[in-house]
């Protein structure tokens, strides 16, 4: 998890300021506060999370990305980072399209379903893949719109916002992901990463 | 009431120009400290009570012999820890354990004010309160906190010194009185000048206390901050000392037992006209109408660091209205944390002991201590 984290540092200029959605326990928060800008701000739907992250001295709200971005007006911050949770939300489409407004550029990072191991999954055993990163059962998965890396390329033409940078992740190791390669991070990466801008 | 020994008085000198246009000056502010100001003068919270508090927050009230009325949240050790920070409360101008209020004589005809005290607003108590501050030579509060009545004044005080504190923490409040709000108010202040002893204010004069009329408000105040849920745990249909109805007036639930308890211990300690004043002044409480219907112009200077509380079952105050706060804040980019508190002991939970309440404020006030923003 630290190399993702480590990622989305390098990604992001010094002293930017920082809106971590879905922000969790404030993990990468404190990883981004420690190592980019004191001007983070995150927002979280557990309570529990939401204590967490006020014990570690982060300023976080309580709200659902889904409905609460709306109070932010366009261009908030600098950045706005949303990990591993675009395949949880009912309306993805209606999440990209605010974290572009709100942020002047978006970092998303998305569990790829394309994955070799998935795919082998579903087709040996024909039952829904459940994997390290994915360990839900179908029907009680928060993780309700999963997509593929080849997926979220075609998302950014389809939606029409521009991917400026595109990453994979395959067992701590970081690639580009391009044109040419796209067949083979598709199925081996496991982390997508992508700075996409309006 | 002789109190008065038991009480800390500051006089102001200085003239305070009020919102309905009196201006007051050599006044006393009634005033309680806990725990010790630091050499930098830094680590210094103003408490806002709510309503019916005072400037008594933790320990033995010594005028009405019982706990503080945050004895849950302030004192050593605790989410607001006097062995750290340095505590100050104000009694509210307009109150009645020390401080300005209806109460009071009027030198001019050397009788009680009754109903001649000007009526005073939220904005005129967070004003009288700040001359604490140069009092003590404080230039920056480390925080300002507050529940209910309490978070208002807490709005306030950024709103009017947005320099004048590096935290605030709102709890349990809205940035105006609805329409509920307001009718509940208007319901305790009828009760009151129904009583016939209430005299039009005068009952001083002839030595009585519309008490009747007091309790009723109390008792009916008190149910709105309580939640249905809550109450119908604590005492459901249960009876007050009888195996069956007596079919008669009497007091056959506890909770209406309870309600007239609370109603009777409450004449006892706090004054008719300030009831009406202090319920007034929350009801003239529209920061949303002062900054001419945009709540972020009233933050728009400030570099104050918030964090907004509510509670799930708080319905006088409930969840949405605090939120709105923090769209406010959010609007304009400002420091904003929020958190609701699942809690079924209603609009009351930030007076009781909520352990997830309790904890989110000390964790927030100790991390942000060391910040040194």
């Amino acid at each position: 998890m630290k190399t993702e984290y480590k990622i989305i540092a390098d990604i992001i200029e010094n002293n930017s300021s920082i809106l971590d959605v879905g922000c969790d326990d404030g993990n990468l928060m404190e990883f981004l506060k420690a190592n980019k800008s004191t001007n983070i701000r995150g927002i979280e739907i557990s309570k529990e999370k939401v204590q967490t992250c006020i014990a570690k001295g982060l300023t976080v709200i309580e709200g659902n990305a889904e409905f609460d971005l709306k109070q932010f007006p366009n261009d908030s911050f600098d950045y706005v980072v949303l990990g591993q949770t675009l395949q949880a939300f009912i309306n993805p489409e209606l999440v990209i399209k605010e974290l572009l407004r709100i942020g002047k550029k978006a970092i998303i990072t998305i569990p790829n379903f394309g994955h070799w191991k998935v795919r082998l999954n579903l087709l040996i055993k024909g039952t829904m893949p459940i994997t390290n990163s994915l360990p839900h059962n179908w029907y009680n998965t928060p993780n309700i719109h999963m997509c593929t890396i080849k997926d979220f390329v075609k998302f950014s033409e389809t939606i029409g916002f521009k991917i400026f940078k595109s990453l994979a992740l395959k067992n701590k190791n970081i690639s580009n992901i391009t044109k040419s390669n796209l067949f083979f991070k598709n199925l081996f990466g496991e982390l997508g990463i992508f700075l996409i801008e309006k | 009431m002789n109190i008065k020994e038991n009480i800390k008085t500051l006089i102001i000198e200085k003239p305070l120009k009020l919102d309905c246009g009196q201006t007051i000056s050599n006044f006393p502010l009634a005033y309680e400290t806990f725990g010790t100001l630091n050499k930098n003068k830094d680590n210094a919270i103003l408490v806002c009570h709510a309503l019916t508090g005072d400037q008594f927050v933790t320990g033995i009230n010594p005028v009405t012999k019982k706990d503080g009325w945050w004895t849950y949240a302030v004192g050593p050790n605790k989410s607001i820890d006097t062995n750290k920070y340095f505590i100050i409360c104000a009694n509210v101008l307009g109150g009645c354990m020390g401080s300005f209020g209806p109460s009071h004589e009027n030198p001019k005809t050397k009788k009680i004010y009754g109903t001649d005290f000007p009526v005073i607003t939220i904005n005129d108590i967070v004003n009288a309160q700040v001359n604490l501050l140069d009092f003590f030579g404080i230039e920056k509060l480390f925080s300002v906190v507050g529940g209910s009545m309490g978070g208002m004044q807490v709005l306030q005080f950024v709103s009017n010194f947005p320099d004048k504190a590096k935290t605030a923490i709102p709890i349990a409040c809205t940035s105006n009185h609805s329409a509920q709000n307001i009718a509940f108010n208007e319901l305790g202040r009828q009760a009151i000048t129904a009583d016939h002893n209430w005299l039009d204010g005068n009952y001083n004069l002839k030595k009585t206390v519309p008490e009747k009329g007091l309790a009723v408000a109390r008792m009916a105040a008190h149910i709105t901050y309580l939640s249905k849920k809550g109450l119908q745990e604590k005492f459901g249909r249960k009876l007050q000392e009888r195996d069956d109805l007596k079919f008669g007036f009497d007091a056959d639930f506890q909770i209406e037992s309870y309600l007239r308890y609370q109603g009777s211990v409450f004449v006892d300690r706090f004054d008719a006209n300030s009831y009406l004043y202090i319920t007034r002044a929350m009801d003239y409480f529209d920061l949303v109408k002062q900054f001419n219907g945009n709540l972020s112009n009233a933050f728009k200077n400030t570099k104050t660091k918030f964090f907004v509380i509510s509670f799930t079952s708080d319905w006088l105050y409930p969840t949405q209205e605090n939120k709105e706060i923090v769209i406010a804040l959010n609007a304009i980019n400002a420091n904003v944390g929020f958190v609701e508190i699942e809690s079924d002991k209603g609009h009351d939970s930030f007076l009781l002991d909520v352990p997830e309440f309790l904890k989110a404020v000390k964790n927030f006030l100790d991390k942000s201590f060391i910040e040194k923003l």
